[in-house]
Formats: C-alpha cells, structure tokens, sequence
C-alpha cells in the first residue's frame, strides 16, 4: 500500500463560510441519498434487478399464454403488479434493517442525528421507488398487450380510477415492508414476518367462523388486493384504512419508538 | 473546541463512565487513554450523540453535538472503522457520506489517495478490505465533510508501523491548521508521541490528565545498580526512599534522580543506570492508574515496556 502525504494543503475552511455548511441536509437531499443506497450494494443492486426480471417475466408468460380474455392491459397490469408486491416490500424492509446489520446506522445517525428525517427520508424514498416501479410495470404491460393484444373489446380499457388505486396498492406494499424493517430492525426475521404474518392472519380469521368479519376490515389479501380490481366504494376505502392501521401504522409506530429512542450500536 | 462535563452513561446498574469532565482546546491533539473497556467508547458516543447520557452533557463547538444543523461538516467521527456496509465499494461509501452533508463527491478520489487507498482498493467492496483498509476508510470517511473536529475511536487499531506514523502527521497537521483532535487508543505509544495531551482513563474514570511532561513530573527515577541490586535496595531503603523492583531489572523510586544518586553514594553502591524514568514511567504510570493494582510490575512483562526502556 502506498503511503500517501499527510499533508492537507488547504487550510481549515475560513471559519466565515460557515453559513453554508451549517445547513441542514434537505428531506429531499437525504431521499435522494437513501434511493441511492437502494442500488448501490451488491444485495440492494440483485434485488432491484431481480424485480424488473421478474414484472418482465410475469408479462410474457401472462401475454402469450392463456386464453385471449386474459390478454389486456388490466389483467397484465394486475398480474405485474402482484409480482412487485412479492418484492418491493423486501427492499423496503432491508432498506431500514441494513443499516442495523451492516452497523451502518452508527453513520447515518452521526451525519444525521435528527433520526426521525432518516426515516421520513426512507419512507419518501419509498414512495418515489414504488412509483417508479408502477410506471415501469404499466409500461411492461402495455409492452405485453401490443405484443399479443386479445382482440376483443376493452383490451385497452383501464379506467383512471382503478390506474390510481394500482399505484397506491404498489405504495402501501412498499411501506409496509419499510414499517415492517423498522419495527423488527433484523434482516432474516422481518422478511420471513412480512410473508408469513399476512398468511397466518389470514388463515386463522378464516378458520374461525366468528372472525369473518374482522377478516373483512384487517385481512391484507381481502381489502387492499381490491385496490387493484375495481373502483372502491367509501365502506371500501375504510377497510383500506383499518387495515393499514394494523399493518402500516402500528409497525411505523413501533419502528419509530425503536429507531428514535434506541442506542445506536 | 469539545467539552465534556461530569458525562456519566450507567448500564444495567453499574456506572461504565462516570463523572468525566475534560476539555479539547483547538489547535491540540488530546490522547484518549484506557484499557479495554474503561469507557472510552462510551463516551465517545455519548460526544456524538448516539447514546443519551445519564447525568452531565457534552458539547462540540458550543453546541450539543445533535443540535449541529449539518454536523458532518463541523466534525468528522470514526468510531467504527468495521461500521461500513460490507456489499458497497469504498469510494461510494464516501460519496454517501458527502452526499448526506451535502460535500462535493467530486473530492473522494483526492481524498482516497490522501489516505493511501489505491484506485483498485477504491472499486473493491470493502468486505474484502483489510482492518487497516478500513480505518484508512474510516479516516477518509471523518475527514470529507473538511471537519473543524475530529473525534476518532481506536483509530491506529490494524495500521502497520507506517500507517501508524502517517495517521500521526495527520493529526499533528489538522491540528496545525486550527482543529481539534481527540483520539481514543488502548496502547500508549500510539498517542503518546502525537498528543499534547493525555487523559487517562480507568473504570470509568478519568484518573489522570495533562501533558505528557506534567504527567511524568511525578513519575519518579529509574534507577539501576551496576552490579549488586540488593546493596542498592538497602541504600534506598536506608535513605528512607521507597523502590519497587522493574521487570527489566532495577528500581522505580518516587524520588528525584539526584536524591537516588546521593543515596546510593551513601552506600557506596555503584550505579549503572540512573534517570527520570521518561516513557517507562509513562507506561508505568499508564498501567498504576487503570489498573487500580500497584503491583502490576509483577505482571507479565509487556512487549512495549521492554522496548521502550532500550
């Protein structure tokens, strides 16, 4: 290894310019540096590919096989958007959890002590990512249509309302996975959690007859896959909203509590 | 500029740092001195703001360092060079860094050379750099944000002798220019030839501090007989002065050189050796402090003290 000078030959910064050093890192600054860490590992870098990979393939299967009915932009888009929601909650969850497991947090939180903006910075960084892998997932599948377009009518047909809906449900699965990340602060874990924890809620409220209706107002795979199908009416929305209650809002809470109380190690 | 009054950090009702009050001037190099486990990186953390204290409080250019708006350009921290995500290469490591406080990235390729990291080294991932890498990461990490304030915990840790020396005109040279340096270290001989001063700090406590010169001024006298050791303890022990035996042979005695030489001329003892005991007594007193053992001469004979007495 070469030894390089240990000579600095700028002064120490004039102690004038301070007015400008002083600011404080923008939410904007710190979402575009988070979106950045997204991609920038090795894990952060396959994983991100591997969702693309994986829309692509669901589109191409999903257009050149199956009956005709099933060739339109609704369907593909519905179908692609399904695979996101198999990922993009991973990269939400490794995008907080990394930085404990990776210790990179001590960092983070030395460049930013306010650590409420780090995780405001991760959660919009989350938005902007969920919303461009929707435009990328509606371009793919309007791709898939005109490759093997059904021929009958509304092949095309995907009303504003529901295209909205779509781009929400992509948003929600992405948090879920950030408030998910936050709450449990280990990789492994918080990962097998976000599978399994849906699943099992599902499972046992459908097993017992009298939880039927909770089902309704909590199940993950009841009220907000409805986003995806058709325009909501308000009692639906509300379920949407008691359901993020239980599996974004809480865990946020949680995860804010851990991140902003604990010691960094 | 960092000060530090009576921080004191208790975990799970034991006090790892209590009551350590000490003051960081700029244009200094201040020597963070303790074993393992004696609470330097505790209260390196709490200077930071990564861990709250339980009593007392810490500022950094007169300020608690978690109300710095933008603190990665006031003061640039190592406290884990092993802290770096192990998948991301060196240099967009640094370019997160100066992104987050808003430093020009443009800088991290000077600033990679300025540490010694290699152009390959810079485009590997740092799982597979090597600890001295590391720190030298970690180097290049506290100094892009061109800090005012360097706070650096076990900084020298797996550097070679010539990283050692090199990190050391670093420091002496920030140092120069205005800014302030603490830097922690387990091992005397890393700090002692770079800090103007030295706290000493022993189960949680800070047990000495000053500069090297006011620390050794009552260390005492190394004194060594040409040939009859035990003639040499009774003289001392006739002239009234205390001795305790040197691993290396010889005495340590709490007294001036030249009271020592009187003694031993009273007993027509011939001497061999006979002097202010400098770094031996440096590390002498090093080891009386933070073990809280006053014979630890007796302990086994560490490499270091051997070396520095030749």
């Amino acid at each position: 290894m070469s030894t390089a000078t240990a000579r600095f030959d700028d002064p120490l910064s004039p102690r004038t310019a301070h007015r400008a050093r002083d600011q404080r890192p923008s939410l904007a600054r710190l979402t575009r540096v988070e979106l950045r860490k997204m991609h920038d590992t090795r894990a952060g870098f396959w994983l991100l590919l591997s969702g693309l990979l994986l829309t692509v393939a669901v589109v191409v299967i999903v257009a050149l096989t199956g009956h005709a009915s099933d060739h339109t932009l609704s369907n593909l888009l519905n179908n692609s958007v399904q695979a996101l929601n198999v990922l993009l909650p991973v990269v939400g969850i490794l995008l907080v959890t990394s930085e404990w497991s990776q210790r990179t947090a001590l960092l983070t939180f030395t460049l930013v002590p306010q650590r409420g903006r780090v995780l405001a910075a991760k959660v919009s960084a989350s938005v902007v990512l969920a919303v461009v892998a929707f435009v990328a997932a509606l371009a793919l599948s309007a791709a898939g249509t005109a490759l093997n377009p059904s021929g009958l009518e509304g092949t095309w047909s995907v009303s504003a309302g529901v295209l909205a809906q779509t781009a929400v449900f992509t948003v929600i699965s992405m948090l879920i996975g950030v408030a998910l990340g936050s709450a449990i602060l280990v990789s492994a874990p918080a990962i097998v959690a976000s599978f399994v924890l849906p699943l099992a809620f599902s499972a046992v409220t459908h097993l017992i007859g009298g939880l039927d209706g909770v089902a309704n107002w909590l199940d993950q795979g009841e009220s907000l896959t409805a986003l995806t199908d058709h325009a909501l009416s308000a009692n639906e929305w509300a379920r949407v909203g008691t359901t993020l209650l239980l599996w974004l809002v809480l865990p946020l809470a949680i995860g804010a509590w851990r991140v902003l109380r604990g010691e960094i190690r | 500029m960092i000060e530090s009054t009576g921080l004191t950090k208790r975990l799970g009702g034991r006090s790892v740092v209590s009551d350590v009050t000490f003051r960081c001037a700029p244009g200094t190099v201040t020597g963070f001195l303790g074993p393992n486990g004696a609470g330097k990186t505790t209260t390196m953390r709490m200077l930071c703001g990564l861990s709250d204290p339980d009593a007392g409080h810490a500022e950094i250019l007169g300020a608690s360092y978690r109300s710095l708006p933008n603190p990665g350009r006031r003061v640039g921290i190592l406290l884990d060079a092993a802290a770096q995500h192990g998948g991301r290469r060196g240099q967009e490591a640094l370019t997160i860094s100066a992104l987050t406080m808003g430093a020009d990235p443009a800088r991290v390729p000077e600033l990679l050379d300025r540490v010694g990291l290699e152009r390959r080294a810079a485009r590997q991932r740092v799982k597979q750099y090597s600890l001295g890498m590391r720190q030298r990461l970690g180097i290049a990490n506290a100094l892009i944000g061109d800090p005012e304030v360097l706070i650096l915990d076990e900084p020298a840790n797996g550097l070679d002798p010539e990283g050692m020396r090199w990190m050391r005109g670093l420091l002496r040279d920030f140092a120069e220019r205005g800014g302030t340096v603490l830097l922690s270290s387990h091992l005397l001989h890393e700090v002692e030839a770079v800090a103007d001063q030295l706290l000493i700090i022993g189960n949680g406590k800070i047990v000495a501090a000053g500069t090297r010169d006011e620390l050794l001024a009552d260390a005492g006298t190394l004194v060594r007989a040409a040939d009859d050791d035990t003639a040499l303890l009774a003289a001392l022990d006739v002239a009234g002065l205390g001795a305790r035996a040197h691993p290396d042979g010889g005495f340590m005695v709490d007294a001036e050189p030249e009271e020592v030489g009187r003694a031993a001329q009273a007993g027509g003892v011939a001497l061999g050796r006979l002097g202010p005991s400098e770094s031996a007594g440096l590390e002498q007193l090093f080891f009386d402090l933070t073990s809280g053992a006053p014979d630890a001469l007796d302990e086994p004979r560490s490499p270091d003290l051997q070396e520095s007495l030749r």
